[in-house]
C-alpha cells in the first residue's frame, strides 16, 4: 500500500473506492452507523493529510484525456456555450446543505442579494426592479462518474426595460461549479456537503465577487483563485498535444516569462499543430498513458531546438502559457476551452488541481 | 576532466572552505555574504561556481562541503545540478555534499517538482534543505546553519564528523522512498 509516497496516494483512494462500493450508503442510518461513517471519514482525512506534500502529487502515470463516456453524452448544443470563451478558475471548498431541488429558491435570493448589493448606501424602492434576472440550471452530462455531483450553472442575464414582446435578455455574467472524477474529495466528506471544486467564472470582476460573497455566506464555502504552475502547464501541453483531432484549429503556441529587470521579457513559440503531434508522437511509448518523462523529454525537445537556434535557455524561464487546438490555459487561471470533445478531460485535470488546492 | 576529491589536499590551519554551485549569481552572492557575517571560531572560506568541474588554473584549498543550490523555479539549474555532479567524487558524498533547494514559496513559479529534488538528493544519499533564499530571515538562518555544518565536515567540532552528521540529518521518509 506504501510502495511509493507519491503513488501510495493515488493507489490508495482507488483502493477506498473500491472498498466503499461494496458497502452501500442507506439514507436513514442508525446511531452506532454514524459514528462508524463519521469514523472513516476522520481516517480518510487523516491519510490524505498525512501523505500531503507541497505541490500537486503527480502519479507517475495519468490516462489521455477520452471522449465523454458517461450515459448521457455531452449534448454538443447544450455545452457549445461553453466554449471559446475564458473563464478564470477558483477552487471551492464543499458546499453544506446545496440542494438541487432548490435552484428556484437560490436564484430568487440570489437575485435580491445582488440588487441590494448594487444598491448599497442608496435608498430602494421595495418591489422594484432592477433589469437583472439571475438563472440557476443543472448542466447534464458534465461529470466523470456517476458518484461526481451534477454540474450547475448560474447566469446573470439583464432584462430591457421595454415590456414589448421581443426582448432579449443579455448575459451579464456566467459561472459554473463542477466536479469531474472528484472520488479522493468525495470519499472525504459526510452527506450534507456537495463536492464541487471547480468553479469557472466569465464577466466582471466585481460580479464575480459580489456572487462569491453570497456563496460563501449561505454554504458555508470558500473561494480561492486556482493559479497554474509551469510544471502542470508542461503536463497540460503533452497532454492537449497527444489528443488526436481530425482537424486543428489553431497553433500551438507557448509563451515564457524572462525574469529580468527593468521590465520582464516575453517569448512566444508557436510550432505547426501536426509537427507538435509528430514529435509527441515520437516520445511516446506507452499506449493510454502519459508518464512525467515523456513530459520532459518533449519540452526538453522544445527547448533544446529553441536553444540550438537562439542560444537562449529556455529552461531557465517561466512557462506562463500553453495554447492548442483542444484547450489554452494561462498560469493566473484563466482557461479556454476550443474543442468539445475533450471537455471532460481539460476539466478533470483542472478538477485535480482544484482539489489539491483545496486539501 | 578535473574530478573534485575530499583529501587530495592537505587542510590548512583552522579554515574550513565551502563551495556554493548554481546559477544563480546573485542569490549565491548573498548567502555568501551571510554566511560571513556569521561568528564563527574557523576562519571561513566561501567559493562560488556556477558549474563544475572547476577550472584547473587556480590555486584553491581543500574543499569541506560542497552545496548544489537548485532553483526550484529554473528547470536550466537542476539539469546544470545534474551536469555538474558527474564531476565530484564518489567519496564527497559522506556528508560532505548538501542540497539546497529555494524557491519553494513560491508555488505558482515553479517548474519542478518536489518530488524531482527529493528523489535526486535520495540518490546521492545526501541532505535536502529547503530555504527561500531570496528572504532575508530565511537567508540568515540558512547561513547559519551552513556554518555548522561546515565546521562539523572540515573537523572543527570534537567528537562529530561528517559522516555522524549525515546519518542524524537522514530524515524519516519511511519505507516510501526505499522503493524509488
Amino acid at each position: 500500500m506504501y510502495r511509493n509516497g507519491v503513488q501510495g496516494r493515488y493507489k490508495q483512494t482507488m483502493d477506498s473506492y473500491d472498498a466503499s462500493e461494496s458497502t452501500p450508503r442507506q439514507s436513514t442510518s442508525s446511531r452506532p452507523e454514524d459514528y462508524f461513517i463519521g469514523a472513516t471519514f476522520l481516517q480518510k482525512r487523516l491519510e490524505s493529510v498525512r501523505k500531503q506534500t507541497s505541490f500537486v502529487p503527480t502519479p507517475p502515470r495519468r490516462k489521455i484525456p477520452h471522449c465523454s463516456l458517461l450515459q448521457e453524452d455531452v449534448d454538443l448544443q447544450k455545452v457549445a456555450f461553453l466554449l471559446h470563451k475564458q473563464w478564470t478558475l477558483y477552487s471551492l471548498t464543499p458546499l453544506y446543505k446545496f440542494s438541487y431541488s432548490n435552484l428556484k429558491e437560490y436564484s430568487r435570493l440570489l437575485n435580491a442579494f445582488i440588487v441590494a448589493e448594487k444598491q448599497k448606501g442608496l435608498a430602494v424602492e421595495v418591489g422594484e426592479d432592477f433589469n437583472i434576472k439571475v438563472i440557476f440550471s443543472t448542466l447534464l452530462g458534465i461529470k466523470g462518474t456517476q458518484r461526481d455531483p451534477e454540474a450547475f450553472l448560474v447566469q446573470i442575464l439583464s432584462k430591457s426595460q421595454l415590456p414589448s414582446e421581443n426582448r432579449e435578455s443579455k448575459v451579464l455574467w456566467t459561472g459554473w461549479f463542477c466536479c469531474i472524477f472528484g472520488d479522493s474529495l468525495l470519499e472525504t466528506v459526510s452527506e450534507d456537503f456537495t463536492c464541487l471544486p471547480l468553479f469557472l467564472a466569465n464577466g466582471t470582476e466585481s460580479n464575480t465577487a459580489i456572487i462569491g460573497t453570497w456563496f460563501q455566506k449561505t454554504f458555508d464555502c470558500y473561494f480561492s483563485p486556482l493559479a497554474i504552475n509551469a510544471f502542470n502547464l508542461s503536463w497540460m501541453a503533452a497532454m492537449w498535444t497527444a489528443c488526436k483531432m481530425d482537424h486543428y484549429v489553431a497553433t500551438t503556441e507557448f509563451l515564457w516569462s524572462v525574469p529580468c529587470s527593468p521590465q520582464s521579457l516575453d517569448i512566444s513559440y508557436a510550432i505547426h499543430p501536426e509537427d507538435a503531434k509528430a514529435l509527441w508522437d515520437s516520445v511516446h511509448k506507452t499506449p493510454g498513458e502519459v508518464t512525467q518523462e515523456e513530459v520532459d523529454l518533449f519540452m526538453d525537445c522544445l527547448y533544446s531546438h529553441f536553444h540550438r537556434h537562439f542560444k537562449i535557455h529556455l529552461s531557465a524561464t517561466r512557462l506562463v502559457r500553453v495554447s492548442t487546438s483542444v484547450a489554452s490555459a494561462h498560469t493566473d487561471g484563466k482557461i479556454k476551452i476550443l474543442c468539445h470533445k475533450y471537455l471532460i478531460g481539460v476539466l478533470a485535470y483542472l478538477t485535480e488541481l482544484a482539489i489539491f488546492q483545496i486539501e | 576532466m578535473s574530478v573534485l576529491r575530499p583529501l587530495d589536499k592537505l587542510p590548512s590551519l583552522n579554515t574550513a572552505t565551502i563551495l556554493l554551485v548554481g546559477i544563480e549569481d546573485a542569490l549565491l552572492q548573498q548567502l555568501a555574504d551571510s554566511m560571513l557575517k556569521e561568528d564563527c571560531a574557523s576562519e571561513l572560506k566561501v567559493h562560488l561556481a556556477k558549474s563544475l568541474p572547476l577550472p584547473s588554473s587556480v590555486n584553491r584549498p581543500r574543499i569541506d562541503l560542497i552545496v548544489f543550490v537548485i532553483n526550484l523555479h529554473s528547470k536550466y539549474s537542476l539539469q546544470n545540478t545534474e551536469e555538474s555532479l558527474r564531476h565530484v567524487d564518489a567519496s564527497f558524498f559522506l556528508g560532505k555534499v548538501c542540497f539546497l533547494a529555494t524557491g519553494a514559496g513560491r508555488e505558482s513559479h515553479c517548474s519542478i517538482h518536489r518530488h524531482t529534488v527529493v528523489k535526486l538528493a535520495h540518490t546521492y544519499q545526501s541532505p535536502l534543505l529547503y530555504c527561500d533564499l531570496e528572504v532575508e530571515a530565511f537567508r540568515a538562518t540558512m547561513a547559519q546553519r551552513l556554518v555548522r555544518m561546515l565546521q562539523v565536515c572540515a573537523g572543527h567540532v570534537p567528537g562529530v564528523s561528517a559522516l555522524n552528521l549525515l546519518s542524524l540529518l537522514r530524515s524519516s521518509e519511511g519505507p516510501s522512498l526505499e522503493d524509488m
